[in-house]
């Protein structure tokens, strides 16, 4: 019988695990950044509350939400088995090593900057995850919907937190900057028309996406939104 | 040609053997002309250790015309020096400036062990290229020219694959010490010609599996290998290796 052999397993099978989930995570942050955005509507939430519900109910998303912890921690299973294995294919490292005359360092640092966003990620699950999702939101807005703009609110309070959100955004821009368009290399489309298109447009997704996402604590620490 | 004149400190790793422990020695060479090409110096460098009765660095050579891939050192954290598209053979000594310190290194790489000095076993290239590397057919006499039909782009794509010589600093750069610029390079140089079809899904399969049970790395794409390629090899090759390995694994039915 015939079987797919070694297709995940080998090299190559890696980096296309590495690839598919990286791509589905750049979907999800789209959406995320989304929904988070209308915070900027600026009306004291009540419109971020609406697709925060929305988002906390519809059972297709709850389904989805499943996916996308499979899809997460095959990442960063995947993504800390790969870091392991290149070290160990060097066993002697270099005296003098010039890695910036032939690539960018954040190319280089994709398990530094992975492992820095798995530490916010941890922080960031306990202060809206987890709250939204099992000890519950302790307050309701105008609409009668669960407040989780106060739990925001009371969460940006703290100074430490938002410039640990800071610098975690910081992470992602240059984790997405390299992600991106080496997803689509390893996945094989590398293609003089599309290839260009595919840099650019990572390009912009990583710096807009991260920069909304860091926009939002700050913006609330700051008092701009309410 | 110009008198020397440049005086170099050169920190080169020396290693008796395989199983050694190796450490960077310090040399002192003065009156090095800069028309010499790196490897001359290393002759020069030579030359006075086996004058004062020691080990002379030993280290791969053969073409010194840039075209057999024989030569290797990793030469300030770069292989095969600072200069693009050459070569250590083609590096000449006028790239370094009077009073330097020039460290080298031999390739680093789990799959490629230290024989000695700065000469590396670089015999995985060889195994992963029996694996599947060729096309099994008998050649017969030479046909004529355009006997077999095959569009301009593709023929120069396929060449400029083959301009691989194999020495390995892809390897010897890459932060993973991965062989996947290498093998791409070899796979596509067949996979785009008539010639390579019959095998190419069973090639791309046993290729990898051989280049994974060597011990090198995997690739992340950070391009350091398509900067440092003495022959230009572009990470397009990469993208069509990947392209035919999940074509041999998902869409043919053929096992390796």
């Amino acid at each position: 019988m015939a079987s797919f052999g070694n297709a995940f397993s080998s090299s190559i099978g890696k980096k296309l695990i590495m690839g598919i989930t990286g791509l589905f995570l750049v979907l999800f942050l789209i959406v995320h950044c989304f929904i988070n955005a209308l915070i900027f509507i600026n009306d004291g939430g009540l419109t971020f509350n609406i697709g925060a519900h929305f988002m906390a109910t519809n059972w297709l998303i709850r389904a989805g939400e499943i996916v996308l912890f499979v899809g997460l921690i095959a990442h960063i299973v995947q993504g800390a088995r790969l870091t392991f294995q290149n070290q160990a294919a060097r066993p002697v490292k270099y005296a003098v090593s010039n890695g910036n005359a032939n690539s960018k360092w954040y190319s280089r640092s994709m398990g530094l900057l992975g492992t820095l966003l798995l530490i916010f990620l941890i922080v960031h699950l306990s202060n809206f995850w987890v709250v939204s999702r099992f000890t519950g939101i302790p307050t309701t807005d105008a609409n009668g919907h669960e407040d989780l703009f106060a739990v925001m609110k009371e969460t940006f309070k703290n100074i430490w937190i938002v410039v640990l959100y800071v610098l975690a955004m910081v992470s992602l821009a240059y984790h997405l900057l390299h992600g991106f368009s080496s997803a689509f290399q390893t996945l094989g489309w590398n293609h003089k028309k599309y290839t260009p298109l595919i840099k650019g447009v990572g390009v912009w997704y990583s710096i807009i996406i991260a920069l909304l996402f860091a926009l939002m604590p700050i913006a609330i620490y700051a008092g701009f939104i309410n | 040609m110009s008198t020397g004149n440049m005086n170099l400190t050169l920190k080169v790793w020396r290693q008796k053997n395989n199983i050694a422990k190796g450490s960077l020695v310090d040399y002192k060479l003065s009156n090095i002309s800069p028309d010499m090409s790196f490897l001359e110096m290393f002759d020069v460098l030579n030359e006075g250790l086996v004058d004062k009765g020691e080990e002379p660095v030993v280290f791969d050579h053969d073409c010194r015309e840039g075209i057999c891939g024989a030569c290797s050192m990793f030469i300030n954290g770069q292989p095969h020096g600072p200069l693009q598209g050459v070569t250590t053979c083609q590096l000449h000594m006028r790239s370094f400036k009077d009073g330097d310190t020039i460290v080298v290194e031999p390739w680093r790489a789990k799959a490629f062990p230290v024989i000695k000095d700065l000469m590396v076993d670089r015999t995985a290239f060889d195994r992963v290229i029996a694996a599947g590397g060729f096309i099994s057919v008998n050649t017969g006499n030479a046909q004529d020219a355009n006997n077999l039909p095959i569009p301009k782009v593709k023929a120069d794509s396929a060449f400029e694959a083959a301009a691989c010589i194999g020495c390995g600093a892809c390897v010897a750069t890459c932060k993973n010490a991965s062989a996947m610029l290498f093998v791409s390079a070899k796979i596509s140089q067949l996979a785009q010609l008539p010639q390579g079809q019959p095998e190419r899904y069973r090639r791309v399969q046993s290729m990898v599996s051989q280049m994974d049970a060597e011990g090198f790395g995997n690739c992340t794409n950070t391009g350091a290998c398509e900067a440092e390629c003495p022959k230009g090899i572009s990470l397009e090759n990469i993208a069509r290796m990947n392209r035919d390995f999940y074509s041999a694994k998902f869409v043919s039915e053929e096992e390796v």
